[in-house]
């Protein structure tokens, strides 16, 4: 077997070696992709020239096509930094030893989800889980969303007696990103979902709702979610000092543009501690080991 | 002959396909074929108002190069493994099990498999197609070796080494169908090189998702005819002797990869941690207990996972087999001459080749934004382009039908009484080898959300359980090389082997006159 597997891996590096790799080290980062794309391409492009421009050194942004895909980047170490939500940060965090959150918006530390329900349910907005809303069909954002999935399952167990999403809907499903679970829900796909409050905000600012076909009806209890983080073999590949200047340089940004289109007020210092909720509940999930 | 000791049924053209249809009517009593969308239509007409004013400025060119260098070195070095294969495939029953495994599992498997070992480097998505189509050259280059004339061999001299023999005398004859079949492949590389895009690779399939996804329907009508373009033109721009051009062209226009992260480390987390069942991860091997735990674990898998993920991948293929079957029927006069008439066929042909280049997991993504979420899609999207494949091909057979003086001269009459019966088990041959296809593909469809075995897949690929997925496609992989062999077997029964393995291969079959009388019989 090791035999096989040396032989696999000379072969792999003999392929990869000549052709593409690059000379000087380039600081690489990518984000789940929660919403539209156009749209995170445009943010985090100006996140990236924000960073060279303050760091010095060339950055590049690789768009990745789901949650999974940005958390294998970071821990194959193909990425040193990434735009991660609650769940994937933990999921990252705990197979990079040394790998620290950073900072988060000022909003990410208590962030919420709402449960949006189309206009043929005739749900109206409530302060408790409505239980009228069993049996019927709910969309859930990708799987390891932390504010699309992961929370909302474990709130929709406390108020359903611990019984798992497909034993109370009709029907469950993911739809990827929260953008497509708006569309889903708006165009009756599925009756009921569950969004982060901040692309719902930014989607409907972009026009992309209509109000009469689909609604916010409740609210999530607060928890903690997105947040910035780093490698912990950062500092050795790009400099003593790198992962503190870098932490400065994202709490530093005050350029509206991209605060506006990330829905932030601003940056502000992030530990791994904060997400022991998110942790917990992940574990609980069977998320993590 | 005997099956377990009862005597085996006898098969007729006519049971098989009562058999094939009442398992469909069975699936269809399980099936979920819900239309969920209030309005289908309205995202229906937005998709067409979107295609028919196609942004042509969407097309990215280094994208549509990247998407022909992806297929280009895919099916290269799939090729070459294969037809490395296929020199001992017919000895060597290890390289015969190895083909069958490799091509059992689905490109996108393989991808997202590669994805945590090679991670996001463009080797990912070359051997993404290179592996499972090497499956597919190993056998089908054996298969071309087999029927090869003999002659050249016969007249070599006593004592010529094995390897002079068949450099000098096996692949001379040898070497024009195996260009062929590898250039009709890559019109397959195209293909899957634009559905890996929607998981990740930088092909035009990537945009694609983008801009179905967001509703930008007139830049992915662009985008699509662009591909479209790119598969009609295949003769020109690929022939054996751009085939070097090609191949150094595609190697230097694939994307720079990432440095970081070394692929020997990945390798031996895969193999030494991640795929590594769970419960034997921490605990002390020689004790009984992880190994009872693993035991456990296996049959949770199977119980809640593998069952309910087989139970629908098999509803779905079988559904949609039938109803495909059916399509090609209904399709195939359109491309007929005696059918449709000199002015019909050409266009009959433009639709169906469009219907054929369109991938499945395409149209069943974008189907699934129309109907929304259930298995109608999925069997719409399958039907559709499997429809469309055998339909051609035996429009094609039935245009190199003779008939005789006293032929039906009403083209109803001729349809059911001549042309049908006279093509019935050529039909019944592409339909059962359609069969593995559309399983493999059925699986696939459980990332876009039907709960075929892809589904649990995909789930446990997000949770980071690589040892549940791997089980998960090892079961994916038994099954479809069961159905490989079931339908072998089938064929062998009706006595119906021979298919040509090109969509344009002109090979009328002896057993073309055989079949009527095996109808009556």
């Amino acid at each position: 077997m090791g035999k096989v597997i040396g032989a696999l891996a000379i072969m792999a590096s003999l392929l990869q070696a000549p052709a593409f790799a690059a000379q000087a080290p380039v600081f690489v980062f990518t984000a789940i992709p929660d919403q539209d794309e156009t749209r995170l391409n445009e943010r985090f492009s100006k996140v990236a020239d924000y960073l060279h421009e303050k760091l010095g050194i060339a950055v590049k942004y690789v768009p990745v096509k789901s949650y999974p895909a940005a958390v294998t980047a970071f821990v194959n170490g193909q990425v040193q930094l990434a735009w991660f939500g609650g769940v994937t940060g933990v999921q990252a965090r705990a197979r990079v030893p040394g790998s620290m959150a950073i900072a988060q918006g000022a909003e990410d530390d208590h962030f919420k989800s709402y449960l949006i329900a189309n206009a043929s349910t005739g749900l109206k907005p409530a302060a408790d889980i409505p239980t009228s809303i069993a049996g019927k069909t709910l969309a859930f954002g990708a799987r390891t969303s932390t504010s699309g999935s992961v929370m909302p399952e474990y709130y929709l167990r406390k108020a359903f007696g611990d019984r798992a999403p497909d034993k109370v809907f009709s029907r469950v499903g993911f739809t990827g990103d929260h953008s497509q679970t708006i569309q889903a829900v708006q165009s009756g796909a599925y009756q009921l979902g569950f969004v982060d409050y901040s692309v719902w905000d930014l989607d409907r600012k972009a026009g992309k709702v209509d109000d009469k076909k689909v609604s916010v009806i409740w609210e999530t209890p607060p928890f903690p979610d997105y947040q910035w983080t780093v490698r912990g073999d950062a500092d050795a590949t790009f400099g003593a000092g790198f992962t503190t200047k870098l932490t400065q340089t994202l709490l530093a940004i005050t350029d509206k543009d991209i605060l506006g289109r990330f829905g932030r007020s601003k940056f502000i210092p992030a530990t791994n501690a904060q997400y022991a909720p998110v942790e917990a509940v992940a574990k609980a999930a069977g998320l993590l080991e | 002959m005997k099956i377990w000791g009862l005597p085996a049924p006898r098969l007729s053209y006519l049971r098989v396909s009562l058999g094939l249809v009442a398992l469909a009517f069975a699936g269809l009593m399980l099936a979920d074929m819900q239309i969920s969308v209030q309005h289908p239509g309205d995202e229906l007409r937005r998709l067409l108002s979107g295609f028919l004013r196609p942004d042509f400025l969407a097309i990215s060119v280094s994208a549509l190069i990247r998407t022909v260098a992806f297929a280009v070195l895919g099916v290269g070095l799939g090729g070459s493994v294969g037809f490395l294969f296929s020199i001992v495939f017919a000895r060597s029953r290890i390289v015969r099990i190895t083909c069958a495994f490799l091509r059992s599992i689905h490109e996108l498997f393989w991808a997202l498999l590669l994805m945590q070992i090679t991670g996001l480097s463009p080797l990912t998505g070359v051997l993404a197609i290179a592996l499972p189509y090497a499956g597919v050259f190993g056998k089908v280059f054996a298969e071309l070796n087999e029927e090869a004339d003999l002659s050249a061999l016969r007249v070599l001299p006593s004592g010529t080494s094995t390897l002079s023999a068949y450099f000098y005398a096996r692949l001379p004859v040898l070497a024009k169908p195996f260009a062929d079949y590898t250039l009709y492949r890559l019109e397959c590389g195209l293909r899957s090189t634009l559905v890996l895009g929607f998981i990740g690779l930088p092909t035009i399939g990537f945009d694609l998702d983008s801009y179905f996804k967001q509703g930008d329907y007139a830049q992915a009508g662009a985008l699509l005819m662009s591909f479209y373009a790119l598969i009609a033109t295949r003769r020109l721009w690929a022939r054996p002797l751009t085939v070097p051009f090609l191949l150094v062209g595609s190697f230097f226009s694939l994307p720079a990869g990432l440095n970081g992260g070394s692929a020997m480390a990945n390798l031996a987390r895969f193999f030494g941690h991640d795929i590594v069942p769970a419960p034997l991860r921490h605990g002390n091997l020689s004790s009984l207990s992880p190994w009872m735990d693993t035991a456990g674990w296996l049959w949770r898998i199977g119980k809640g996972q593998i069952l309910p993920g087989l139970i629908h991948t098999l509803v779905l293929s079988q559904i949609a087999l039938v109803a495909m079957a059916l399509m090609s029927l209904v399709l195939f006069p359109w491309v007929c001459l005696r059918f449709a008439g000199p002015l019909g066929r050409p266009l009959g042909r433009a639709l169906l080749v469009v219907a054929r280049s369109t991938p499945e997991y395409m149209l069943a993504y974008v189907l699934l934004m129309v109907f929304g979420p259930s298995m109608l899609p999925a069997i719409l999207a399958l039907t559709l382009h499997n429809g469309a494949v055998v339909g051609y091909l035996m429009g094609r057979q039935a245009d190199a039908l003779v008939f005789r003086q006293d032929a039906p001269s009403r083209r109803l009459d001729l349809y059911f009484y001549e042309v049908l019966p006279r093509l019935y088990g050529q039909f019944l041959a592409y339909i059962l080898y359609r069969w593995e296809i559309i399983l493999r593909e059925s699986a696939i469809f459980g990332i876009l959300g039907v709960t075929t075995l892809g589904y649990y897949v995909d789930a446990a690929i997000s949770d980071l359980k690589l040892d549940v997925a791997f089980v998960l496609l090892l079961a994916t992989a038994a099954l479809s090389m069961t159905v490989d062999f079931g339908s072998r077997w089938l064929r062998a029964q009706l006595r119906i082997q021979d298919f040509p393995r090109r969509l344009s291969q002109e090979r009328i079959a002896p057993h073309l006159e055989k079949a009527q009388f095996s109808w009556k019989a």
